[in-house]
C-alpha cells in the first residue's frame, strides 16, 4: 500500500501545478471528441444511406440531367422494382447562407425512403396540393415551419420566386436520419418550366431505383448503365451510399486538415504534461537519491513516476470525456444545424481514452529514466 | 531602475528543456493558426487575381454562379452591342460568350473523381485574360476538338500531358497545351472552343459573357443599362467582385473553422506557458527577494517576469511561423461548396500573417504568464530571503 499512497501524495504536492495539468488534459481530450465527431457527422449521411436503394445520373457530371422517358427503360430492368425521379432545386430561402436542400420528387419517392415517416392524413394533403410541400422535422424546427405556412424559394436554377406550401412534416425513423430537406412535386416544377422554357421541361436530375435484392445491387447498377451505352446521355449507376460518399470525398482534404488538427491538439498536451512531469522529476532529485540510499530501487522510481503521471492523465482524460456529451449538444446548437447528425461515438470515446493513456505514458519516459539513472551521492549532493 | 534584459533572456535559456517543450505547444498553436490565415489569404487571391478589374461577367438573373445561369444567343448579341463595351482595332467588340459546364474526372492517386470545371470560349476569350500564359503546346484552334489545360490540372491528374486524349461528350478531345493563369481560379480549368463544346453537351444557351470596359467607371452605367433593357434578364458584375462571391461560404468556413481550433489550442498551450512561468517563479523566490532586498521594485519584478513569458511565446511564434511558412509549398485543392468544382490554392504568406502571429504568439506569452508574475511581484522580502 505504500506505493500508491507515496504516488498520491506526489501527484497532490504542486496543486496548482496538477490542476493546471488537468485542465490542459480536459482541454485536449474535448477537443480531440469533438473533432472526431464533426468529421463522422461529415460522414453521416452517407452512412444513413441506403445500400438497397441505387442513384442513376448522367454519366458526365451531376449537373447534366437526363430525359424523362428514360424511366420507363430503367423500369424494364430486370431486379429494379420501383424508379423514382429527383431534381435538385437549388433554391434560396430569404438568404443564401439560410441554405437546405429542395428536391422535386415524383410522388412513390416517399414509398422508397421508408425512413420519411409522414401521417397518411398530411401525405393526402400534400398529395392533393399541386403546390404543397413536406419539410423535415430538423428543418421545420430550424425555420418554425407550420403546417399551411407557404415558404417563398428563390430558384438559382430555374428562374423565379416559387411559393410552396407546408402540408406535411417528415419525422425520421431514427436519431441517424436525417430531416433537414424539403420535398415537393416533380410534376409541379415540370409543368411551371414547359410553360417558360419547354426545352428545359421532361429532364430529370436523377433517378432513384428500389431493387429486388440488394445483394444483386452491382449487377443491376451494370445493367441499367448497359441500356444507355453510346447514347446521347450516358448513365452511372451506383449505390445511394457511394453516391453519398462521392460528395464527402470532394472535401476530403479539408477532413483530412481536420483529422491531423484533432492529434496535433493531443502533442501540444503532451508537451505540456511532459514539461509538468519534467519539472516535478527535476525538482525532486534529491528524494529521489535519499530513497535509494534507502534501498528502493531504479524500478520502483520509475513507477514511482509514471504512477504519478497515470493518475493525472487519468482524471484529466475522464473529466473530458464526460464533459464531451454535454459539448457536443452544445455544439450542435451553436451551429445551427449545420450537422443534422452530431453525436458522439463510442469509437471516439475509446480513443479519448487511449489519447490520455499515451499521454500519460510519453510524458513520463524521461523523468522515469532520469529518476532510475539518479546517482545517489550526486543526487544528494544536488540542489533543487 | 529596470531589471536587464540579458538577466530575462538567460533565465529562459537556463532552463533549455522546459522552454523547448513550453515553446514547442506554442509553436504548434501558432502553425495551426498561421496555415489557417495563409489558407484564407490563399484562397482570396486566387479568386481576386481570377478577375481583370475591367472585365465585366454577364449571368442570368438570380443566378449565383455560371453553373446556374444560361444567356441566349440573341441575349449575348444583344450585349455585345452595348456602347461601353471596348473595341478591338478591328472594330469587333471585346467579348467572349462562355459555356461552363462540369465533368467528372479522376486524380492520381484518389478512387474518387472530382467535378471539374470545363470552359468554352470565344476566339478573345483567351486574350481578354491578361494573366493566362501558356507554358506548352499552343491554343487550341477554333472549330476544332482541341482544349488546353491549366496548371494545377496537369499537375494533379494523370490524363492530360500534351497529345493525350480526353473522352466527354461522346467525343475525344486532344489536349495541345497546358497554360498557366498565375495561381488564379483558372488554373483549375479546361478550356476549349465554344462553340464545339456547346454542339458536343448538346446545350443551345451560353452559361455567362465576359466583356471589357472600354474604361473603368462605365461599370455602373452598363450595369443600369443592361438592367432596364426589357430583351434582357441579366446582371452584371465585375469580374473580380463575381469570383470573390464564389468563394464567401468557403472563406467563411475556413475562418470559423481556424478560429474555433485556435481559441481551444491557445487555451491549452496558455496553460502550459502558466506551468512554466509558475514554476520559474517558484525556483527563484529566494532570487526574487535578493532583487527586491537590492531596491528593485514590485513592478520591476513583475515586468521582468512577464517578459520572460513574452519572450517565451515570442520563441514558440518564430518556430511555428517557420514551419507555416514552409506551407506555402504545398497546395491545398477541395470542393468550393457554391460551384461545386475543384478549387485548388495555395497556402500564401504576406507581412500582415507574420504580423499577426507573432502578436499572438506573445498575447499567449503575456497571458499565460500573468498570474505568475503577479505572484512573483506579491512575494514578502523577508519571506522571499528566506526560502532556501
Amino acid at each position: 500500500m505504500f506505493l500508491p499512497k507515496l504516488i498520491a501524495r506526489n501527484a497532490m504536492r504542486h496543486k496548482l501545478r496538477t490542476a493546471l495539468t488537468v485542465l490542459g488534459l480536459v482541454i485536449a481530450v474535448l477537443a480531440y471528441g469533438l473533432l472526431q465527431t464533426v468529421v463522422d457527422a461529415w460522414y453521416a449521411g452517407a452512412s444513413a444511406a441506403s445500400n438497397a436503394r441505387l442513384v442513376t445520373r448522367n454519366a458526365i457530371s451531376l449537373t447534366f440531367a437526363l430525359p424523362l422517358n428514360y424511366e420507363y427503360r430503367i423500369k424494364g430492368v430486370d431486379g429494379v422494382t420501383q424508379v423514382a425521379r429527383s431534381n435538385w432545386f437549388g433554391g434560396v430561402y430569404r438568404d443564401p447562407k439560410n441554405f437546405f436542400a429542395q428536391f422535386a420528387v415524383s410522388d412513390n419517392y416517399l414509398d422508397l425512403y421508408p425512413e420519411f415517416i409522414v401521417p397518411p392524413e398530411q401525405r393526402a394533403d400534400y398529395q392533393r396540393d399541386r403546390r404543397g410541400a413536406l419539410v423535415g422535422r430538423q428543418l421545420a424546427d430550424l425555420y418554425g415551419f407550420k403546417i399551411g405556412d407557404v415558404i417563398p424559394i428563390k430558384g438559382t436554377i430555374y428562374a423565379g420566386t416559387w411559393d410552396f406550401v407546408v402540408r406535411g412534416i417528415m419525422d425520421g425513423r431514427d436519431e441517424s436520419t436525417i430531416t433537414r430537406q424539403m420535398v415537393f412535386h416533380w410534376d409541379y416544377l415540370n409543368e411551371t418550366v414547359r410553360k417558360k422554357n419547354p426545352r428545359q421541361a421532361d429532364q430529370v436530375g436523377v433517378f432513384i431505383l428500389g431493387v429486388d435484392n440488394p445483394d444483386n445491387a452491382a449487377a443491376i447498377s451494370r445493367a441499367v448503365d448497359n441500356v444507355f451505352k453510346n447514347s446521347l446521355a450516358e448513365t452511372l449507376t451506383e449505390t445511394e451510399q457511394a453516391f453519398q460518399l462521392g460528395f464527402v470525398a470532394m472535401s476530403n482534404q479539408i477532413i483530412a486538415a481536420i483529422r491531423v488538427v484533432s492529434y496535433v491538439v493531443i502533442v501540444i498536451v503532451m508537451a505540456v504534461m511532459a514539461n509538468a512531469m519534467a519539472m516535478s522529476a527535476r525538482e525532486r532529485i534529491t528524494e529521489y537519491a535519499t530513497l535509494k540510499a534507502l534501498g528502493f530501487g531504479p524500478g520502483f522510481l520509475s513507477l514511482l513516476v509514471f504512477g504519478e503521471s497515470m493518475i493525472i492523465s487519468a482524471f484529466g482524460g475522464a473529466l473530458g470525456m464526460l464533459l464531451t456529451p454535454p459539448a457536443a449538444r452544445f455544439f450542435k446548437q451553436a451551429v445551427g444545424g449545420v450537422f443534422p447528425v452530431f453525436t458522439v461515438s463510442h469509437e471516439t470515446m475509446a480513443m479519448q481514452a487511449g489519447c490520455a493513456l499515451v499521454v500519460g505514458v510519453a510524458a513520463a519516459i524521461v523523468p522515469a529514466v532520469q529518476a532510475a539513472r539518479v546517482r545517489i551521492v550526486e543526487g544528494l549532493r544536488a540542489i533543487g | 531602475m529596470v531589471i536587464p534584459l540579458h538577466y530575462i533572456a538567460r533565465n529562459v535559456w537556463a532552463r533549455r528543456l522546459t522552454t523547448a517543450l513550453t515553446a514547442g505547444g506554442l509553436a504548434l498553436v501558432v502553425f495551426v493558426f498561421a496555415t489557417m490565415l495563409m489558407l484564407d489569404a490563399g484562397l482570396k487571391q486566387t479568386l481576386v487575381t481570377t478577375g481583370e478589374r475591367d472585365n465585366v461577367v454577364v449571368i442570368r438573373k438570380g443566378a449565383e454562379t455560371e453553373i446556374q445561369s444560361a444567356i441566349s444567343r440573341d441575349q449575348a448579341a444583344a450585349l455585345e452591342m452595348y456602347p461601353s463595351i471596348a473595341m478591338t482595332p478591328e472594330g469587333r467588340p471585346m467579348a467572349s460568350r462562355e459555356a461552363v459546364v462540369l465533368i467528372s474526372l479522376t486524380k492520381t492517386g484518389y478512387t474518387t473523381p472530382s467535378n471539374v470545371v470545363i470552359r468554352g470560349v470565344s476566339p478573345l476569350g483567351v486574350s481578354l485574360r491578361p494573366q493566362v500564359r501558356l507554358t506548352e503546346g499552343r491554343v487550341f484552334k477554333p472549330g476544332s476538338s482541341e482544349i488546353i489545360v491549366g496548371s494545377s490540372l496537369a499537375k494533379g491528374y494523370g490524363n492530360v500531358r500534351i497529345g493525350d486524349h480526353l473522352r466527354f461528350a461522346q467525343r475525344d478531345w486532344t489536349v495541345v497545351g497546358h497554360f498557366d493563369a498565375g495561381g488564379s481560379g483558372f488554373d483549375s480549368e479546361i478550356w476549349g472552343d465554344v462553340d464545339q463544346l456547346m454542339q458536343s453537351f448538346r446545350r443551345t444557351s451560353y452559361s455567362s459573357m465576359v466583356l471589357r470596359l472600354a474604361n473603368t467607371d462605365a461599370f455602373d452605367k452598363f450595369r443600369t443599362d443592361i438592367d432596364v433593357d426589357p430583351r434582357l434578364a441579366n446582371e452584371a458584375k465585375r469580374e473580380q467582385q463575381f469570383y470573390s462571391d464564389q468563394s464567401k461560404a468557403l472563406s467563411a468556413f475556413i475562418n470559423i473553422l481556424g478560429l474555433t481550433l485556435t481559441t481551444i489550442f491557445s487555451v491549452a498551450a496558455m496553460i502550459g506557458a502558466m506551468i512554466t512561468m509558475y514554476a520559474s517563479v517558484a525556483n527563484r523566490v529566494g532570487e526574487i527577494g535578493t532583487l527586491r532586498a537590492l531596491g528593485f521594485q514590485r513592478t520591476n519584478v513583475l515586468m521582468a517576469f512577464l517578459i520572460e513569458a513574452v519572450l517565451l511565446g515570442l520563441v514558440g511564434g518564430i518556430a511555428g511561423l517557420l514551419c507555416a511558412s514552409l506551407m506555402q509549398f504545398a497546395s491545398f485543392s477541395t470542393t468550393n461548396f457554391q460551384t461545386f468544382a475543384d478549387l485548388s490554392f495555395r497556402f500564401l504568406l504576406t507581412p500582415a500573417i507574420i504580423v499577426k502571429t507573432l502578436l499572438f504568439s506573445m498575447a499567449m506569452g503575456l497571458i499565460g504568464g500573468f498570474l505568475p508574475a503577479l505572484r512573483a511581484s506579491r512575494l514578502n522580502i523577508v519571506d522571499a530571503l528566506r526560502a532556501r
